[in-house]
C-alpha cells in the first residue's frame, strides 16, 4: 500500500492547498470587517451575514432562485422529449447523444456569446425581421431577464437530456407495451408511466441544471449587460468593484451552503454517468 | 406519436446547433454588418492582426497545455490510488469542486492567493492561472480515469504480483498500457475545460497573463464583431474535433 500513499501525496496537497485553504479564507473572510482601503480587518462579527436579509440583496438571491427555477423548467420540457426521441432511436443513439454533447464541451463562451450575435439590435434576427419588412425598430431581445435565461438554458440543456436519457435506457420497454395493452393512448402511456419512471433522472437533471444557473455569472453578465443582476455577478462585484471582501466572502458562503445541501447524497453517481 | 418526436427532435437539434452554425457562416461574411455580402477571408485575417488577441491565445496555449499535463499526472495517479482503496473525503472534494458555481472558486482562489502572497510578496500572473486551472480541471481527469479503471480487473494486477511483479511494475507494465484511452481522453477534456475558462480565469489572471477567453469577452463586452465570429469559428470547430477524437479514444 506505499505506492497509493506516494500516489496520492499530490492529491492531498491539491485538497488542501487548493480546495480547503481557500474555502478556509473566504470562511475567515467572511467573519472580518471590510478594511478601509478594501481588504479585510478585525474585529470578528457575523454583520455580514446579517447584511444578506437586506431587502435588496434578498431580492436578488429571490431573483437568481427564480431564473434558476426557471431555466430548470424550460430545459425539462424541451430535455424530456428529446431524451425520449434518443432512447427510441436504435442504432443511430450514439450520433444523437453526441450532437447533444458537442456544442456543450466547445466553449461556453462561444455559445453565450452566439446569442449576443443573434439578438442585438444589428444581430440577425432583429436584420432579418427589418429587411422582410415585419418590424421597422429593432426589437428590444437582448439585455434582458428573457435573453439571460435563454442563455442558461442553452448553456445548461445537455446537463438535463443526459441523465434523463440514462434513466429511460433503463426503463424495461414491456412496460410501455403494458400501458398500451390496456388501453393506454401513447402520450397517456408517455405522462402515466415513463414520466413517473423516469423521476431519478429528471431529479438529477434538475439538480444539475438548477446549480450552475444559480451561480451564474457569465451570462447574466454578457447577456442581461448588467441590469440582470444575480447572485453570481453580485459575488464578483463585492470583489471586485465594491472592494466589499467580507460581504463578497459571506455571499460566496451562503452559495456554497446551498450547493452542498443540494448535492450531498443525491448526486454522485449521476454526475459519474455524465463525463 | 413517433412522428411527432422525430419533428420535435428537428426543431431542438437546430435550436442547440443554429446558433453557431450561424455564427461561423457569418464569420466568412465580407460585411462588417449582418448582411451577407459575399465570402471572404478578411476577419480571419484580421485575427493575426489583432496583437491582443495573438497574446490572449499564445497564453491560454501555455496555461492550457501547462495545467493539462499537471493535472493529467495528479489526477491519474489520485484515480489509480483511489481505484486501490477509496477516500471519501478525497472523492468528496473532487465532486464538490466539480459543482462549486465557478465565481466562488474564482473569488476563493484570488483570496488565497492575495492572502499568501502578502507574506511572499508575489503578484498575479501566469503561474497562479495554471494553479487555478490545475484545480477546476482535476476533478474532470479523475472522473475519466476512474470510469475508465472500473473496467479493468483487479486480478490482473494481482496475478502479476503472485509472478514476482513489485507494486510499481504490476502498476507500470499491467495498469498503466490499459489506461492509456483514458488518460489521453482525460487530457484532452482538461485542455478544452482549461482553454474555455473565462470566469475563474477573470479573478485569477494578472495584467500579463489575459487569455483568449478575457480577451473575448471583452470584446464581445463592447458589441459583437466579425472578427469574434471568426475565433468563435475556430475555436468551436478545433475543439469539437478534439472531442470528437476524445470520445473516439474513450470508446477504444
Amino acid at each position: 500500500m506505499r505506492l497509493r500513499t506516494l500516489f496520492l501525496v499530490p492529491a492531498w496537497f491539491w485538497l488542501a492547498a487548493l480546495f480547503a485553504a481557500p474555502f478556509a479564507i473566504v470562511l475567515g473572510y467572511s467573519l472580518l470587517t471590510r478594511g478601509v482601503y478594501g481588504g479585510v480587518e478585525a474585529p470578528w462579527t457575523s454583520e455580514n451575514y446579517a447584511r444578506l436579509v437586506d431587502p435588496l440583496y434578498l431580492s436578488i438571491l429571490l431573483r437568481s432562485f427564480l431564473m434558476a427555477l426557471a431555466a430548470t423548467l424550460v430545459c425539462l420540457i424541451l430535455a424530456f422529449p428529446a431524451a425520449l426521441f434518443i432512447s427510441g432511436a436504435g442504432k443511430h443513439k450514439n450520433v444523437f447523444l453526441q450532437l447533444v454533447m458537442l456544442p456543450f464541451w466547445t466553449s461556453f463562451l462561444v455559445r453565450t456569446y452566439a446569442w449576443l450575435f443573434l439578438l442585438r439590435d444589428t444581430g440577425l434576427i432583429n436584420t432579418a425581421l427589418q429587411s422582410l419588412g415585419v418590424i421597422h425598430v429593432p426589437l428590444p431581445l437582448l439585455y434582458n431577464d428573457g435573453a439571460v435565461l435563454l442563455g442558461l438554458v442553452y448553456g445548461y440543456l445537455p446537463f438535463m437530456v443526459l441523465p434523463i436519457y440514462a434513466t429511460l435506457e433503463r426503463l424495461d420497454p414491456a412496460l410501455v407495451e403494458a400501458a398500451a395493452d390496456l388501453g393506454a393512448r401513447p402520450l397517456a402511456a408517455i405522462f402515466r408511466v415513463v414520466l413517473p419512471l423516469s423521476k431519478p433522472g429528471i431529479i438529477a437533471g434538475a439538480v444539475l441544471v438548477f446549480i450552475p444557473c444559480l451561480g451564474a455569472y457569465l451570462t447574466p453578465d454578457l447577456l442581461g449587460g448588467g441590469r440582470t443582476v444575480l447572485v453570481g455577478n453580485l459575488v464578483q462585484n463585492q470583489f471586485t468593484t465594491a472592494r466589499d471582501w467580507p460581504f463578497g466572502a459571506a455571499v460566496s458562503m451562503l452559495l456554497m451552503g446551498l450547493v452542498t445541501l443540494l448535492v450531498w447524497r443525491i448526486l454522485r453517481r449521476e454526475v459519474e454517468d455524465l463525463v | 406519436m413517433k412522428r411527432w418526436l422525430a419533428v420535435y427532435a428537428v426543431a431542438f437539434f437546430a435550436f442547440l446547433h443554429l446558433p453557431l452554425a450561424t455564427l461561423a457562416v457569418f464569420s466568412f461574411n465580407s460585411s462588417r454588418f449582418t448582411v451577407w455580402e459575399g465570402i471572404s477571408l478578411v476577419w480571419y485575417r484580421a485575427i493575426f492582426r489583432d496583437p491582443q488577441l495573438l497574446e490572449g491565445a499564445w497564453n491560454s496555449v501555455i496555461i492550457a497545455l501547462v495545467s493539462t499535463i499537471l493535472s493529467t499526472a495528479i489526477g491519474t495517479l489520485c484515480a489509480y490510488a483511489l481505484w486501490k482503496r477509496g477516500s471519501r473525503l478525497l472523492t468528496g472534494s473532487l465532486y464538490l469542486s466539480l459543482v462549486t458555481p465557478e465565481i466562488v472558486t474564482g473569488v476563493s482562489l484570488l483570496a488565497l492567493f492575495q492572502w499568501s502572497f502578502r507574506w511572499l510578496g508575489w503578484q498575479l500572473g501566469l503561474f497562479t492561472v495554471i494553479l487555478a486551472h490545475v484545480a477546476f480541471c482535476l476533478a474532470y481527469v479523475v472522473i475519466v480515469i476512474s470510469a475508465r479503471l472500473r473496467t479493468i480487473s483487479p486480478t490482473l494486477e494481482e496475478a502479476a504480483m503472485d509472478l514476482g511483479a513489485t507494486e510499481w511494475q504490476a502498476f507500470l507494465h499491467v495498469t498503466l498500457p490499459a489506461l492509456i484511452p483514458g488518460i489521453i481522453a482525460a487530457a484532452l477534456l482538461a485542455l478544452t475545460v482549461s482553454f474555455d475558462d473565462y470566469v475563474i480565469t477573470s479573478m485569477v489572471a494578472g495584467v500579463d497573463s489575459q487569455t483568449l477567453p478575457m480577451v473575448i469577452y471583452a470584446m464581445a463586452r463592447r458589441g459583437a464583431s466579425p472578427v469574434i465570429n471568426a475565433i468563435s469559428a475556430l475555436i468551436t470547430v478545433f475543439f469539437g474535433v478534439l472531442i470528437l477524437i476524445s470520445e473516439k479514444v474513450r470508446a477504444a
